[in-house]
């Protein structure tokens, strides 16, 4: 599913290095908490799986591509198999919570007959039904990450990553959003989850991944953190 | 598609002032294109027309002509009649349209016509203006042999090509063409960048939308297209008027006025500007796909 090996990355004008030497994998169906300080590589490492960047060094698989030697036009391709979100959501405020779901699909030119079966299905499955026509202000933090899990998961991707999804909600609101998480991990979906939130780690005892100044310094199954 | 024409008149009306300025650039820019173009075939055509036309003039020596080339002073009956018979020869006739011998008084006649009113007709008198044989050949480019036949012969003072006065009026046309061609290109220039100025803000102001889309994986051409086509729609715009304003001028100013006042020259007529002007708006739609591509593509590397 997710193969990396011995990756480093630096990025220009800095002298320490944001990933040194780093491998992990990550087989079909696992669910990873990447922890960390600040600053110590988890979101370096999110962009690397997301080809949003490249390494400096070493390589890096995700879902059979090879993300160093990607020619740029196929990112666009590779990415339509994996769903995103991140601690502010990136919800678009004009549209509401099914156009915003919807939009997701026509971009990479879904038919209308596809569209108007997935969106209210998965609206349904994050528990936003009866709210499709709600713009993302209306909505308090919790239901605009449900949003952002719904336009990540409408597509049935088999990897989810998520850079801190919780950061910006109360400890109920994130309670709901990982027992979320943890049902879309149960359908088949890989999860790699960056995060910052100890409750959630050590309660969920799944596999924690944990980077230090750029370098892994643990990784352990049914960890905490 | 529908999203596509929805993302494209959110964008106008989101930077109306930038398509506008777009607009007007691109219009003003080809108008001068297409009038320099216009300039240029109207050169062709009077070229092709006054070189039509164009004799070589063999002046022959008159009292007042200057010492050096005319030692013997006015030429005399026997020497014009030389030069008629060498006009006449088998070697040059073949050169040679027609030909014909001005005398003195129709010279003067010709003078004072050309020049009435001017001061100068009246201190003129018919003696100093030289006889003349005007030569037509029947092709204006080999005004050299006459030239060479006749250039130092007895009783001939100069040898003139019409078309050495006629291409001193083309130059100066020419210059004012490559003048406005020119012009014209520095505002291509600054339409092209204008042009990347506004699809880079526009794509500034929607530049979460473009982030969430290239998350979920929207195709670079998907993300691409409305900005490309925002661009090419104003420049075609622009283009489609300055088409409008080059026909106007051929139709109102070169034809409506130009022709009505100097009857004896062939104008360019509708007939070319029609031509111009599918020019122009293929050369504005290719620009602003260049200039807006080009911007969006470098705004938008993955």
């Amino acid at each position: 599913m997710i193969s990396i090996a011995n990756v480093s990355k630096q990025y220009k004008g800095s002298p320490r290095p944001a990933l040194n030497n780093v491998s992990l994998e990550v087989a079909k169906g696992d669910f990873v908490f990447l922890v960390g300080a600040s600053g110590s590589g988890k979101s370096s490492l999110m962009r690397l799986m997301l080809r949003e960047d490249v390494p400096t060094k070493g390589s890096v698989h995700v879902l059979g591509e090879n993300l160093v030697g990607i020619p740029s036009r196929r990112v666009p391709f590779f990415r339509r198999r994996l769903g995103v979100v991140f601690q502010d959501f990136r919800l678009l405020p004009n549209k509401t919570v099914s156009q915003n779901v919807a939009f997701s699909l026509e971009v990479i030119g879904k038919s209308k007959g596809f569209i108007q079966e997935a969106v209210p299905e998965v609206l349904r499955l994050v528990g936003l039904e009866g709210k499709a026509d709600r713009l993302p202000g209306e909505l308090s933090g919790g239901e605009q990450q449900r949003v952002a899990l719904a336009r990540a998961i409408v597509n049935k991707p088999a990897l989810l990553l998520a850079d801190e999804p919780t950061g910006n909600l109360d400890p109920a609101t994130s309670q709901d959003i990982m027992a979320l998480i943890e049902r879309i991990n149960l359908a088949g979906t890989t999860v790699i989850m960056a995060t910052h939130d100890r409750g959630i780690v050590d309660r969920l005892k799944k596999r924690v991944v944990e980077l230090r100044d750029g370098e892994i310094i643990r990784d352990q199954v049914g960890g905490s953190y | 598609m529908k999203f596509v024409f929805s993302e494209i008149s959110q964008g106008f009306r989101r930077n109306l002032s930038m398509v506008i300025s777009v607009i007007l650039v691109t219009f003003i820019s080809l108008t001068f294109v297409g009038t320099a173009s216009l300039l240029q075939m109207q050169i062709g055509q009077m070229k092709n027309y006054w070189y039509d036309r164009a004799q070589v003039a063999i002046y022959m020596c008159s009292d007042v002509s200057a010492q050096d080339l005319c030692p013997q002073g006015e030429a005399s009956d026997d020497l014009k009649a030389s030069v008629q018979e060498k006009l006449e020869s088998k070697t040059l006739s073949a050169y040679i349209d027609k030909f014909y011998f001005e005398d003195h008084e129709q010279a003067y006649a010709t003078f004072q016509e050309q020049f009435e009113g001017n001061a100068v007709a009246k201190y003129v008198t018919a003696n100093q203006l030289n006889e003349t044989f005007w030569v037509k050949l029947t092709d204006s480019t080999k005004s050299q042999i006459i030239t060479e036949s006749f250039t130092g012969v007895a009783g001939v003072e100069e040898v003139r090509d019409q078309r050495s006065y006629l291409d001193q009026i083309f130059s100066i046309l020419n210059a004012a063409s490559l003048a406005a061609i020119g012009i014209a290109g520095l505002m291509l220039i600054s339409a092209a960048l204008l042009i990347s100025t506004t699809i880079r803000l526009s794509a500034f102001s929607r530049r979460r939308e473009l982030g969430i889309m290239r998350l979920v994986g929207a195709s670079n051409f998907y993300i691409q297209l409305p900005f490309i086509l925002e661009g090419v729609l104003a420049a075609t715009i622009g283009s489609i008027l300055a088409g409008g304003a080059v026909l106007a001028i051929v139709q109102f100013f070169v034809q409506g006025y130009l022709a009505e006042r100097l009857p004896f020259t062939s104008f360019v007529g509708l007939s070319d500007g029609l031509l111009v002007v599918p020019v122009l708006i293929g050369a504005g739609i290719i620009l602003a796909a260049l200039a807006s591509g080009l911007a969006i593509r470098r705004y938008l590397r993955i």
